[in-house]
């Protein structure tokens, strides 16, 4: 926020110099932002701008076309990594409580952790379903748009110092092992176990332009569709619902609600707080 | 030229808890605007600062859900661990870095304000130990919003009103208990 933004006057030029990005992305790349959320995605676009030391949109839209870098660099900027293990520790804690037991009742688990970011999520899916003595026959699908947090999220390390928080999020959400038997430290970094990714996929796949491959019993989708517009969201939740199987479960992010999509009335909830849904129609 | 009242936004930090919940005691529930607050906060931080805040107020306070539709009358908090933003007439939340330490963000929230509603925003900044608020404050006012800072003197921790202050040249400098009189009397003239 160093840069002056464009006086007000010219408010309704950045809204068309944002569609005009999006869509020359869209044309010469083939990345779909055109329905990504405004607010954070104007956000993204100006620190881009500053950073490329640029001083508008139209600029930047000029250098993501002609400067491919320039666009990798962009893309990296809206693959936000922001992620935790045991995020949200109150939805593990159901999770463990309420869907596990469901998942019992399977023979094969397919899980699809779709935007999994740099695979937080994933590990920590991993290691209820150790601890419930269901992941030798479960499958977890983990993806994300972006390439590059894919590859690190196969890395299966992470920076040692957040081992605090995750770990405190892990006993909150009523892990009872000690946390760091999950993982060997090495400097700065830890890396955890391979047994944990053994039945892990990690795979590229982006929600907005790529097709459903598979039916899973649970989907877990948190934190990623508030970055779409309703439009898109609408688009993605008809994705997720179509890649559910009949009483599969769906989780979202804490603060997402299903209401606002006509998909709604196809689940009910199995925890409302945990923002856990379960597909009824 | 500022024309009033599509929206408040309110920041605060250290002490805030306190300064928001006397703001929003004093405004009536027919205040024509929603409105929107950033209160740093742990990122597990209590999830009861909605009902604390709502209990005192004519307000409906509720903590933001995302793409949620905004309405008069309601008072929107946002939730610990997420920036919260606006778009005309919703709201919306990211995940995105922490800014200045902070999430959520009063900055962000501020920024998306001055883009969404301009002229028709206003923005208040509470007490703080932060510098939090400036910038974004600095941007409502650039986009021809609002802009009132709580007398410092008056807050619990003067730094984030004293940053304001030196990034804007606020509209107004008010003591805590005359800034819902102010919002009240400037959403019923229409200008300050
Ligand atoms: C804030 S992270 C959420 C990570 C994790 N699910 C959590 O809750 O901690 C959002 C993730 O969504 C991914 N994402 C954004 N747009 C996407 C798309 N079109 N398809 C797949 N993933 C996407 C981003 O790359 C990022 O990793």
């Amino acid at each position: 926020m160093a840069e002056p933004r464009p006086p007000v006057r010219r408010r309704d030029l950045e809204a068309v110099e944002i569609d005009l990005l999006a869509e020359g992305i869209y044309e010469a790349y083939g990345f779909d932002f055109r329905r990504y959320s405004r607010p954070s995605f104007r956000r993204r676009i100006w620190r881009r701008v500053e950073a490329e030391g640029l001083s508008s949109i139209s600029e930047l839209l000029a250098r993501v076309l002609h400067d491919p870098p320039c666009m990798q660099r962009f893309l990296s900027d809206l693959s936000v990594n922001v992620s935790a293990m045991f995020r949200d520790p109150a939805f593990f804690r159901v999770f463990r409580a309420k869907v596990v037991p469901l998942l019992r009742t399977y023979p094969f688990v397919r899980i699809w952790n779709a935007g999994c970011s740099t695979g937080e999520e994933t590990l920590s899916v991993a290691i209820v379903l150790k601890e419930a003595g269901l992941y030798d026959r479960t499958r977890i699908y983990a993806t994300d748009m972006s390439e590059a947090t894919v590859e690190q999220a196969r890395t299966l390390t992470y920076p040692i110092n957040k081992m605090r928080e995750y770990t405190a999020n892990y006993i909150e959400a009523g892990g009872t092992r000690s946390f760091s038997e999950y993982y060997a430290a090495d400097g700065e970094r830890v890396m955890f176990h391979p047994s944990l990714a053994e039945n892990v996929v990690f795979a590229q796949h982006n929600l907005v332009t790529d097709r459903s491959f598979n039916e899973f019993h649970v989907i877990l989708c948190r934190n990623v569709m508030i970055y779409f517009d309703r439009v898109l969201q609408e688009h993605v939740h008809k994705l997720l619902y179509d890649s559910l199987t009949h009483f599969g479960v769906l989780g979202l992010g804490g603060r997402e609600t299903i209401e606002l999509v006509s998909h709604r009335d196809a689940y009910v909830p199995l925890d409302e707080t945990a923002r856990l849904y379960r597909k009824v129609a | 030229m500022t024309t009033g009242c599509g929206i408040v936004a309110m920041g605060a930090s250290w002490g805030g808890v306190h300064a928001l919940g006397v703001v929003l005691a004093a405004v009536p529930a027919d205040l024509p605007a929603p409105v929107v607050i950033a209160q740093h906060r742990g990122e597990d931080g209590p999830a009861g600062l909605a009902p604390v805040l709502g209990r005192r107020s004519a307000l409906r306070v509720v903590e933001a859900t995302d793409k949620q539709a905004m309405r008069a009358g309601h008072a929107y908090l946002a939730p610990p661990g997420y920036h919260l933003l606006v778009e005309r007439g919703a709201l919306a939340l990211s995940t995105d870095e922490k800014e200045r330490f902070s999430r959520p963000s009063i900055d962000v929230l501020f920024d998306s304000v001055a883009s969404a509603y301009a002229e028709e925003a206003i923005g208040v900044i509470l007490t703080g130990a932060s510098d939090d608020g400036a910038a974004g404050l600095a941007r409502i006012r650039h986009s021809g919003g609002l802009t009132v800072v709580q007398e410092p003197a008056t807050a619990e921790r003067r730094r984030m009103p004293d940053a304001a202050l030196a990034a804007v040249n606020a509209h107004r400098i008010l003591a805590l208990d005359e800034i819902a009189p102010f919002l009240v009397k400037v959403c019923a003239e229409g200008g300050p």
